[in-house]
Parts: structure tokens; sequence; C-alpha cells
């Protein structure tokens, strides 16, 4: 007896390549089509997804429908006076880049990746290098249109309805469905950076030198080598930038100051063998990224692209992991947990988890999201292949500490939390559950991430 | 849902009381398992089972299954996944029966066929489907060694064995794209209450190291796993093996 396909399941899973579930994928090209889809759905739910970065299963909806939101591409109006951009929820941030710089303007905030859409940023309330500065994602929002659950569209804005405004920043997708969104930019006078690096010798150090000296910079981040140990733990490289402006370009360069080309190399081939990453490669090639660094250079320019997403010129990278896939931890603790951030890289370095380039860096002021993740103190965030032995049991230890100090972990990276832990990381948990039960009582939006974690 | 490491959080056993479902239970539940369904036919050793389980800090729920009966099948099962979602389902069930005696009286063998090939058939497409309407989940399904080549000393089992194999294997393809995961364990010679007395294969496991490599199997989202692992190679060889080399290899010592 062959057994029936269910039509049109598709596997989905996340950027990290873990836990795979079947879903009716649609994908609607207008607002009504994303309502129909929406008031369709069975008693499995629908999701929307943007363009996959998240790297667990936030994106993901086991037996029922998953809206790819790429399709809603428009940009509809660019304020080029003011600097507000008003554009569908499927459209990246690469290609706001691509319309507005050649205007003058920059997105107030963008990721390590520019192939997030406007939706997606708003559901992680994702964050950048200039956290410290301007804040996440949805504090530059000034107003979305929401499709909720029950399959009405609402104009949603911080002052007419704050909490479905604060819900569904940070809310993973899970109050409705973003269909557009207003967003206020930021005026640059060129498209590239002036950038400063210095190296630091361990965590301590990296630490001094973050907090004298990240408020003079607008975009700020570390590299740490988490493959270090003994007296060098914690080794990173800084590096710190702002737009530069126009009398810092060399003659040349100024005919075409907002020129916006980045290069792409050819994709990582789909099939790569499990375990190329391990400990010796990633450990030659933390060493090799440590020492290739100068020990302090300023004023650098760099290319916008390559400052921000470097990873973005190789499409496709996740499959270096293998068929296993990766998981992304990242985590922050408040200001005063340092010993929290000592002890977890300490323990990470001594196992010797196979990360290259861990990312370090300090958080300013926290959001008003209520499940956003930034709080003012030190978010550290690092990819390690899945099918490196007792990683899991691992983690979970982290977990509680990272809980006990009162941190939290990113659930637009989480693919493993403990579904306990997250009542106590996110302390407005049971208000956005309560929200969701009264705006989408029939459950009409859900994810995997929300049935893992009860959300 | 499974987590990233493909640990999951509801689980079904089917043959509740034996000692691998156990071993697994007990393993996955110190993982991310809080829900488990236990079902089989009533017996203390059943109930001891949940007990255990609840003991670990486990919600266990236990039902009455006999994979002799697969009319009722649809109706038992069908209860347990209306609970809620199952993301892994762990089919434990079998006998190895008693060769010498099922050669001589048939339906002895056909119970042991019924039990191992029937009744797994029929458990394994009402879970399937289940899987498959929840778009996720993994159907664990204990194969044998003995399922790679028939031996004069247990073909009964093993034919058993194989027919179940074959037809996890087709499964898997079949629900390959459904987001459904149906992986193969074929341990070799178990130490555990259905082998006792017997003179241990070389090569023998205990449940737990089952249960371990279930455990790492699901985390590599693999489709055979063999316990140990060497044996792999091994059968690789002696499945190439010609049949006169094969019978005095295996011949009774």
């Amino acid at each position: 007896m062959p057994v029936p396909l269910a039509p049109a399941a598709t596997p989905v899973t996340g950027w990290g390549r873990t836990a795979p579930t079947a879903a009716r994928l649609l994908r609607p090209g207008s607002y009504e089509e994303a309502v129909a889809a929406v008031r369709g759905s069975d008693g499995r739910g629908t999701i929307a997804r943007g363009l996959g970065r998240a790297y667990g299963d936030a994106a993901q909806n086991a037996g029922g429908a998953v809206l790819d939101m790429t399709g809603l591409d428009r940009v509809h109006e660019i304020d080029a006076v003011n600097g507000v951009v008003t554009c569908d929820a499927g459209v990246s941030l690469h290609r706001l880049m691509q319309v507005l710089l050649p205007l003058g303007w920059f997105v107030p905030v963008t990721p390590g990746t520019r192939y997030v859409t406007v939706g997606g940023a708003i559901g992680a309330d994702i964050h950048g290098k200039n956290h410290h500065v301007s804040g996440s994602f949805s504090r530059h929002v000034r107003a979305f249109e929401l499709l909720t659950g029950d399959g009405e569209c609402h104009v949603v804005t911080q002052e007419d309805e704050p909490e479905l405004f604060w819900a569904t920043a940070g809310g993973m997708g899970l109050t409705g469905v973003v269909l557009a969104a207003t967003i206020q930019l930021l005026p640059v006078e060129t498209s590239l950076m002036t950038v400063d690096t210095e190296r630091a010798t361990d965590l301590d150090d990296l630490m001094a030198r973050l907090t004298a000296t990240d408020h003079r910079y607008r975009y700020s981040v570390a590299w740490i080598d988490l493959l270090a140990r003994g007296a060098r733990t914690g080794r990173a490289v800084l590096t710190r930038g702002d737009h530069a402006p126009l009398d810092a370009l060399p003659p040349r360069a100024r005919h075409e100051p907002l020129a916006f080309r980045p290069r792409r190399l050819p994709a990582v081939p789909p099939l790569v063998p499990d375990g190329l990453l391990g400990r010796a490669s990633v450990g030659a090639f933390n060493e090799l990224w440590y020492r290739k660094a100068p020990r302090e250079q300023r004023g650098r320019l760099q290319r916008l692209a390559s400052f921000f997403h470097p990873l973005d010129g190789v499409p496709e990278w996740n499959r270096v992991y293998g068929r296993a896939g990766f998981v992304q931890y990242q985590f922050v603790v408040g200001q005063g947990q340092e010993d929290t951030l000592r002890s977890v890289v300490r323990r990470l370095a001594r196992r010797g988890c196979p990360s290259f380039l861990a990312v370090l860096k300090r958080f300013g002021a926290g959001d008003p999201g209520w499940l956003s993740f930034p709080m003012p103190g030190w978010t550290l965030a690092l990819d390690i292949p899945t099918g490196l032995p007792g990683l899991g049991a691992l983690l979970d230890e982290l977990d509680e500490e990272v809980a006990a100090a009162g941190g939290r972990v990113y659930l637009a990276k989480d693919a493993r939390l403990r579904p306990d832990l997250v009542e106590l990381m996110y302390p407005r948990l049971d208000d956005f559950r309560a929200l969701r039960a009264r705006i989408d009582p029939r459950g009409a939006i859900t994810s995997d991430l929300a049935r893992r974690l009860a959300l | 849902m499974k987590d990233a490491f493909g640990a999951p959080q509801s689980l079904l056993v089917l043959g509740g009381a034996s000692e691998i479902g156990l071993a697994t239970a007990r393993r996955l539940v110190a993982r991310r398992t809080r829900r488990v369904h236990l079902a089989g036919r009533p017996s203390p050793a059943l109930e001891q089972a949940a007990r255990e389980l609840r003991g670990l800090g486990a919600e266990v729920h236990t039902h009455t299954f006999d994979a002799l009966d697969p009319d009722t099948h649809e109706e038992v099962l069908g209860k347990v996944f209306a609970e809620g979602d199952i993301d892994m389902v762990l089919l434990a069930f079998g006998v190895l029966g008693d060769q010498a005696r099922d050669e001589q009286d048939p339906m002895a063998a056909v119970r042991v066929a019924s039990v191992n090939y029937t009744g797994a058939v029929s458990a394994s497409l009402v879970c399937g489907a289940a899987l498959q309407n929840q778009g996720h989940g993994s159907l664990v399904v204990l194969s044998s060694v003995a399922a790679e080549r028939a031996r004069r000393e247990n073909f009964v089992y093993g034919s058993s064995k194989a027919g179940l194999d074959t037809f996890a294997q087709g499964l898997g393809d079949a629900l390959h794209s459904c987001g459904v995961h149906v992986m193969v364990v074929r341990p070799g010679f178990v130490h555990t209450r259905m082998t006792e007395g017997r003179r241990p294969a070389p090569f023998a496991t205990t449940a737990d190291a089952v249960a371990s490599a279930i455990e790492a199997g699901l985390r590599r989202r693999a489709e055979v796993v063999w316990v140990p692992g060497v044996l792999r190679a091994v059968m690789a060889g002696l499945r190439h093996l010609p049949r006169g080399v094969f019978r005095l290899v295996t011949a009774p010592r």
C-alpha cells in the first residue's frame, strides 16, 4: 500500500538546517492572497517566512502553512527629504540599501546579513553593531500593517496601539503577519565606512576596551577566538566604525560617493561532508584571523558590505556545516554580570567548541518589545556544528547560568532552548500569551518555535 | 517538537515494557522528553516502566496495545495522537520465539511473524500517517542484525525482522518528503530478558548502548543505525560470503 503523500508538503528548515518539518508553502502575491491564506488556515495554522535567515524553527510550521512573504516586495513610497520609507514586509534590507543609498539614506539597523526582510526584522526585532547608539530595529519603525489571525488588517503605531506594536516587535511573527511597514532612515554622505581595528589580548582586556571606548563609535563589535585557551582565553579583534563623511574619501571616490555594488562569490555546493569544521581547521582559521588583524589601525576606509555583511559574499555559507547543520548560540547578560560572561567563555574555550569567530558586543538601553532580545549588557554569539558530542547538554548548562544571571538567549537564533527556561528569560511572556489568546483565539498563527517553547 | 539535536519532547513507545524501549525513554527524558506514552499489553512491567519514568519527571500515559490485533491499531493509536503531537514513535515490540519449537509448530512460527512483521506493518502505517499529518516526527523501528541474512539458528525470527526492515526502509522513502524521519535500528545480540539464558553472539551489546545509539542517530537524522557500529562493517563482509562458507561460519558450535 503506497503511502499517499500530502499534497505539496515541503520540508522546511531554518538557516542552521536542523530539525526539518514539512508544511504547505504559499507565496502570496497580494495582500488579498495573504488574507485568504490566513483565513483559510486549518488547525495547524500559518506562519510568515521571509528569507529564512532565522537559525532555528521560527519560520517553520509543521503540518500547516508557511507564507513565503518574498512575493510581497514593493517599495511604496520614499520621502527622500525626511528619510522615511514605506514598503512591503517582503522587501529585503539588501533591496532597501540598493534603493536608498543613492538618495543618501541607510537602514537604521542592520544585522550581520542584508538578506533579511523588513517583516523578519520586525518579528525578530533585530539589532546590529549600533545597538548601543540606536537600539533595535523596531524603535525606528513608525507604523506597520498587521494581518491578525482573524484575517483582519490593522495599522499599528507606537502611539495608537502600543500593546500590539510592542508585542509584535520581537514577537517572532506570532501576533500576525506584517504586511507593510514605514521606517525612519539614517542619513549618510557616502557608502563607505571609516574603520578602526585593534587587538585585545584576552577577555578582560577586550571588555575594558569596549567599555572605555564604545561611545565614540556608532558601530562596534568584537570577534573572539573561542579556541584560544589559558592566558589568551577571549583574545579578540575589535572592529569599530562610522559612516565615512564625504571629505574623508580620496578624490577619485568622490564622484560616486554613494555607490553600492557588493560582490558575491560562487555559492557553497549543496553536499559538503560532515565534520569539515573541526577543532584543527577552525583553530587554524582563528589563529590566522587573529594574526592577520592589525594590532592597531585607525581610519581605514572599507566598503559598507564588507564591514557589515562579510558572509553575504558567500551565498549558502550555511552548507559548510554539512548535513547535520549547526546551531547559533546567542545570549545576553546584563551590566554587572561580567562574571557570567567570563565563565561561559571559559567553559566554551575549555570544551574546545570549534566555532569560528564568535562575536561579542555591548548592548545599550533595552528595547520595549515584549519579547525583544537586547538588554543593556553583553551579548555573545557563536556558531557550533550540531554533531559535536555533548553539545546539547553543555548549552543547557550555559542556559541555566545565563538565566540565573537574569540573561536570555535570542529566539531568532534558538533551536534548542529548554522550554521551562523561556519564562525566566522573558518576563513578559505571560502578557504575550494573554494577548495572543485574545487576538487569535483559534490559533491561526503559530510556528514550530511556538510549539516547542509554548509561546 | 524536536530540538536541533533531534531530542523529542513527546515520545510514544510501542512495546512499552520492552527493555530497549525503557532504556531509550529514560535517556530521552533526561534531555527534552516530558510526555511519554507507553503502549503495550497491560502488565506489571508496563506499570513499573511508567512509574520509573514518572519518577524521572515525565508525564506518562499507558495504553492497551496488542500487536496481534491489528484491527484495533487505528483506534488505539489514533487516541494517542489526538492528545497532541508525537515527536518520536519507537516501535520496540517483538518476540524472539523458539526456533526449535517454531520449526515443529507452524502456528508458533506464524505468531512470531504476526507480532514482528504483520503487527509492525499495521502499527507503522498508522503512526506514519499520523506523523505525516502533523508534518514532523521520527519513527524509529527496532530491526535486528538477524534481518540482514538468514541464519540456521534463528531464521524464523530473522525473516520476520527482515520483512520489517525492508518495509521500514520503504516507508522511510515514502515519508521522506513529508518531513517524517524513519530510522531503522539493527542491534546485534542484546542482553535483555528476551535473550536471557542464551549464548551471546559476538559483539553482544546492552539495551543502554542501543538507547545511546538511537539518541545519536536522531541527532544525525540517520536512516540506518547498527549497534554496535562495528556490525555495519562486519555485516558488509558477511552479506557477500558464499552460502557454503556462511553456513560454516555460522554453524552452531
